[in-house]
């Protein structure tokens, strides 16, 4: 947060290549210790180092929401992330939302609404989706619109996306609505 | 993105410190601007200071009975604060009509303040540009300018300032506290942005030394009459072409006070308090609102591809005092203007 009149310094490359640095990140409830150099972003480490390709690479620049993962349960752009600020992090991508062969029910809702057609932005959309639950703020389909609007569908699958979104939100409703009085139910 | 090494600062002091024995260096938060820069290779620190773990992360009510933002907080936090929300929900609306849901949880509001403009020319290291290397011309004034700025141009620089939330912390004449190698300071929000003169490459008054620690909210809150009315190509995660920051103080059917910001249109978010003037302790009619909207927009300059916003701005000026005067702010997720 310094002033841009050192912005447009160009730095000269350091002498020798900056250490790598060691991290610890939980990853899908597992953790993983990996060595990064202080360039590799999140979505990098995640996909290159780690195998987990499931979150995807779209513009690199946090425009269309392909790599939003969860960071300590907050939806953010992992392309946009540098891995070796989170240390310590707990992380989940798209492999760590379902339970063995059991799906989230945001998952579930995909499938059921066919809320994608060649799928590359799905698994930012589901993780942006869950994001979006958790945080509690769409009341209504306006809402899930404006606030799914980080998460950009070149195959323009939206209506399916949000009529996904939208059961997943009633079920909780109901859920919610059946505690209240005094009842049951199971969460999957 | 060029190489660079990385260090992780505990507090304000050792920021300070870091910042002060690198050439080059940058401090890195939220990193939703920089990151994006360094990728373009328009920024190329060659260190980041890492300032996540400072403890300037929280939201406090301040002695005078204001509410001082630190300077981490993210814009998420922040837009859906209970004491934001509740008295000053002109920078809540600001700030949820910036970026997308991912990007307002990353960025904090000391960062927000420091992005830069995203003039296509300034972009693409192909091109010539005064901010990004100073000197070299700018070839938007005579190229493609749609998003450009109207008011408090230039011959050397005619980009925009990108931030919503900024809009809504200068109507509300907010504070941002700095702390640098000489100790603390205050800087009036109006006093904080710069015009581009000819020093385009220089966005703001802070230090080279210098980080933002907090964000000071004033008494005044302006709760009841007040809107957000951000214009543009789509409605969600796009750049205002225009916005219009408006908080009034009213007194029946006059106007006690207003205060109005526009985004999208000048280098640093616009204030016109001459123009403002013009509504003191007069009735809030559609008159009113039009002879504001002429005088703000009464040296307005338009280069082109640009020259529609100058009545956009008359017309989005005048909407937004109509919004803000009948308590009926443009909801986020409306995306019918009022």
């Amino acid at each position: 947060m310094n002033n841009q009149s050192a912005t447009n310094t160009v730095g000269e490359s350091p002498a020798t290549l900056p250490a790598k640095s060691t991290i610890t990140l939980k990853v899908n409830g597992a953790g993983k210790q990996l060595e990064v150099a202080p360039w590799v972003t999140l979505l990098d480490a995640l996909r290159e180092r780690l195998d987990l390709t499931g979150t995807k690479k779209g513009c690199d620049h946090g425009q269309c929401g392909s790599c939003t993962v969860l960071v300590d349960g907050v939806r953010v752009n992992s392309c946009l992330t540098l891995a070796i600020m989170k240390d310590g992090a707990e992380v989940t991508t798209i492999e760590g939302l379902a339970a063995g062969d059991a799906l989230h029910s945001m998952q579930e809702a995909f499938v059921e609404h066919d809320g994608y057609q060649c799928g590359y932005c799905t698994p930012g959309q589901i993780c942006s989706a869950v994001g979006l639950m958790s945080e509690g703020r769409a009341k209504t389909v306006d809402d899930i619109r404006e606030l799914m609007s980080g998460n950009i569908c070149r195959c323009g699958a939206y209506p399916n996306i949000v009529a996904a979104i939208e059961q997943v939100m009633g079920e909780q409703a109901m859920r919610e609505d059946g505690h209240q009085t005094g009842e049951r139910s199971e969460r999957r | 993105m060029n190489n660079f090494s990385y260090a992780r600062v505990p507090d304000v002091g050792g920021a300070v410190h870091e910042i002060g024995t690198h050439k080059a260096a940058k401090f890195i938060a939220g990193g939703t601007n920089l990151i994006d820069l360094m990728k373009y290779n328009v920024s190329r620190p060659n260190h980041l200071v890492d300032i996540t773990r400072l403890p300037l992360n929280t939201i406090e009510e301040t002695p005078d009975g204001g509410l001082r933002l630190g300077a981490l907080v993210t814009n998420a936090e922040t837009a859906y604060n209970e004491h934001v929300e509740k008295r000053y929900p002109l920078l809540s609306s600001a700030i949820l009509a910036g970026a997308s849901p991912q990007l307002r949880n990353m960025a904090t509001d000391g960062g927000n303040l420091l992005q830069r403009t995203r003039c296509y020319y300034f972009y693409d290291t192909a091109t010539r540009c005064n901010k990004r290397e100073p000197g070299t011309g700018c070839p938007a004034i005579s190229g493609f300018n749609r998003i450009h700025a109207i008011l408090g141009t230039s011959e050397h620089c005619i980009a925009t300032h990108p931030s919503d939330m900024c809009v809504a912390l200068a109507a509300l004449e907010a504070v941002v506290q700095v702390t640098g190698a000489n100790g603390e300071r205050a800087i009036p929000f109006a006093e904080f942005h710069r015009l581009p003169n000819d020093t385009p490459q220089i966005d703001t008054n802070l230090h080279a030394d210098e980080i933002i620690t907090a964000i000071d909210l004033p008494k005044q809150g302006f709760a009841e009459n007040y809107t957000y009315l951000k214009l543009r190509d789509r409605a969600s995660y796009a750049f205002a072409f225009v916005s219009v920051a408006v908080a009034l103080e009213m007194d029946g059917e006059t106007i006690k006070e207003a205060r109005l910001a526009l985004g999208g249109v000048a280098h640093k978010p616009w204030r016109d308090t001459e123009a403002e003037g013009l509504l003191s302790g007069k009735p809030a009619t559609r008159d009113n609102f039009q002879k504001v909207a002429e005088a703000i927009t009464r040296d307005a300059r338009g280069y082109g591809h640009n020259t529609f916003k100058i009545e956009l701005a008359k017309r989005a000026v005048a909407r937004a005092l109509r919004q803000a005067a009948e308590g009926t702010p443009q909801p986020i997720a409306e995306k019918k203007i009022l």
